[in-house]
């Protein structure tokens, strides 16, 4: 692992180490800071809430501002969408109460014990299962990410917000339990032919995506159950499918079919939706993946930072693609680069966080990241991107983001 | 060799059976067949396969459009709160395109799988197959699609060739960063 202090930062302690007043002012002003004598607090003087306070549990009050935001308010308010506050969070998991929403027309209430999964079509045995049936199949747990393609769609043309939430926040990552799809495909037996799936949701949307037959024998899941409770209503509850590195509309919620075919079945959703229109007019058709890409999440445009002094440059990466390999930081607008720190364990498309120590001289500083993932693939910049794909494809934005830091401590988004 | 033996020797071939089976599959759920499906069997291929019987003309989708579907979609098909249907012909390689149903869907069918199976946005799943097909041929009509008089079945639907239906190329990424492919 390199060293994680920058050699501006390395140069500068040397610096004020050498002037020999250095040491001695940190000291006077860390003194300074005079303590009133402390206070013992009310809640120290008499019994707290009593077991079961919330049988459930929630977060503290003081943390109520530290939740699902959306962009605008619309007249379908079933058709928005929520963002996840990555600016609040720590770690890599998402807790299941802010993994971001994005629902067509609206979230159904289903009872489990009414809910049927049908899978048909090209296949032995067409069969209707129970959810007490699904949750009987050899189950497994994996963390993974889960990501709207739309995701930073509003930076295509420059700086679209000022909130990393907003801004990132279609962005998730839970460890997901359910049924390979590849079990339940061969309780059905397939049919020679098969090539495609179609997953439909039972909504009121009846959300609809073709599935190669390859993705859904490889890696995806039945899921039930998400950070270890069962889903909850707007991720799909009682179950959902789950693709893992694909754009997330595909991990259809509320999933009550399952049809296998031989040709993706051209859903509204993978012809005049989620299809990447490109400068001359052709438009990229079953682009699933999710690329690697990774943003700063602290600071952000919702922080403040109150002196210069020592921060920690902290963030998330991913990649639909595997592993992240690397995460490169710079506070310079990309002129020098430094490897942050990734916090174990790296797992497969999952989020990653990164942390690289930061001492802030109190001047402008323009804060980047970018990361490589275990193919070769660098995040690219957005001047790199948009010369490839134009303005107007709308989803898989996964440049690098740029946060500019003022004088007086402000975090604005930029484009370098 | 005794009559026990005997009696045991299919049992045991059997048993090998189960056990080879079982390692396949768990023996969960109920068969499924085609008629009880039929309710949720509601998608619609693009080459038309699964669309039911019935037909609508272009007249009597004016009068569902105008009922259901003009005011989230405009009374044009201009958009609204919902998406434009209408228009925007030959903008999709200028700086400002405009994707519709005849700009930009590249089949016909799957108009009619999504009217179907998600509208009206407040009471999807209600509409009758006369009413899907007119309203259908109704959006294809605003587009210059098909003509004022027309009438589309199953068939009619199926060979409606879209002005985008060559319009999609495959995914080709990475096109950026050191993996790129590059021309």
């Amino acid at each position: 692992m390199s060293d994680p202090v920058s050699p501006a930062a390395a140069a500068s302690r040397r610096r004020f180490l050498r002037s020999g007043a250095g040491s001695a002012a940190v000291l006077a002003s860390a003194a300074s800071a005079q303590v009133a004598p402390l206070e013992v607090a009310p809640w120290s003087r008499e019994p707290g809430e009593p077991v079961g306070w919330h049988p459930y549990g929630q977060p503290s009050p003081f943390e109520k501002e530290v939740m699902r935001r959306s962009r605008r308010s619309v007249p379908l308010p079933g058709a928005n969408s929520s963002m996840t506050p990555l600016h609040a969070l720590f770690g890599a998991i998402t807790p299941t109460g802010l993994v971001f929403e994005r629902h067509h027309a609206g979230i159904p209430q289903i009872d489990p014990a009414r809910h049927r999964l049908a899978v048909h079509g090209l296949v032995q045995r067409p069969l209707l299962f129970s959810m007490d049936d699904l949750l009987r199949f050899p189950s497994v747990s994996r963390v993974h990410f889960l990501e709207c393609s739309g995701n930073t769609g509003s930076e295509w043309r420059g700086p679209g917000t000022q909130s990393v939430q907003i801004s990132h926040g279609l962005l998730s990552c839970c460890e997901w339990t359910g049924v390979p799809l590849s079990v339940v495909l061969q309780e059905v037996g397939l049919k020679p032919g098969a090539a495609w799936v179609l997953a439909e949701g039972a909504d009121a949307a009846g959300m609809s995506r073709s599935v190669p037959l390859a993705k859904a024998l490889d890696d995806a899941l039945l899921v039930y159950a998400q950070n270890g409770e069962r889903l909850r209503p707007e991720n799909g509850y009682p179950l959902r499918l789950f693709l893992p590195g694909y754009e997330g509309n595909m991990s259809v919620k509320w999933l009550r079919r399952l049809k296998v075919g031989d040709a993706p079945f051209m859903s509204r959703e993978e012809t005049s939706k989620y299809t990447d229109l490109l400068p001359d007019g052709s438009a990229r058709q079953f682009s699933f993946g999710m690329d690697a890409k990774s943003v700063i999440t602290f600071p952000a445009p919702e922080h403040l930072l109150r002196g210069a002094g020592f921060y920690e440059i902290s963030g998330l990466a991913w990649t639909g693609k595997g592993r992240v390999r690397r995460v490169e930081v710079s506070t310079d607008s990309g002129a020098s680069w430094r490897d942050a720190v990734l916090q174990e364990p790296v797992l497969d498309r999952a989020l990653t966080r990164f942390r690289l120590p930061w001492h802030w001289d109190g001047g402008p500083a323009v804060l980047q990241s970018r990361v490589w993932d275990e193919t070769g693939y660098r995040q690219p910049t957005p001047q790199e991107l948009i010369a490839v794909r134009g303005l107007e494809s709308g989803y898989h934005y996964n440049a690098i983001q740029s946060w500019g830091v003022t004088p007086d401590g402000k975090v604005r988004n930029v484009r370098v | 060799m005794s009559a026990s033996r005997l009696f045991w020797l299919p049992a045991l071939a059997g048993l090998c059976a189960l056990a080879s089976a079982q390692a396949q599959t768990y023996g969960l759920g109920q068969a499924l067949t085609a008629q009880a499906i039929a309710p949720w069997d509601i998608d619609v291929a693009a080459d038309g396969a699964g669309l039911p019987r019935g037909r609508g003309s272009v007249a009597a989708g004016k009068l569902v459009y105008d009922a259901q579907c003009a005011a989230c979609h405009g009374a044009k098909g201009e958009g609204g709160i919902a998406d434009r249907l209408a228009g925007g012909k030959g903008s999709l390689a200028t700086t400002k395109p405009v994707r519709t149903v005849g700009s930009y869907w590249p089949y016909a069918t799957t108009l009619y799988d999504f009217i179907n199976r998600a509208m009206p946005y407040t009471a999807p799943k209600t509409l009758k197959p006369e009413e899907v097909y007119a309203v259908t041929a109704y959006v294809l009509h605003l587009n210059d699609i098909v003509a004022a008089d027309a009438v589309l079945d199953a068939k009619g639907l199926a060979a409606v060739r879209m002005p985008n239906r060559d319009g999609f190329v495959a995914d080709a990424r990475p096109d950026t960063g050191p993996t790129a492919r590059r021309p």
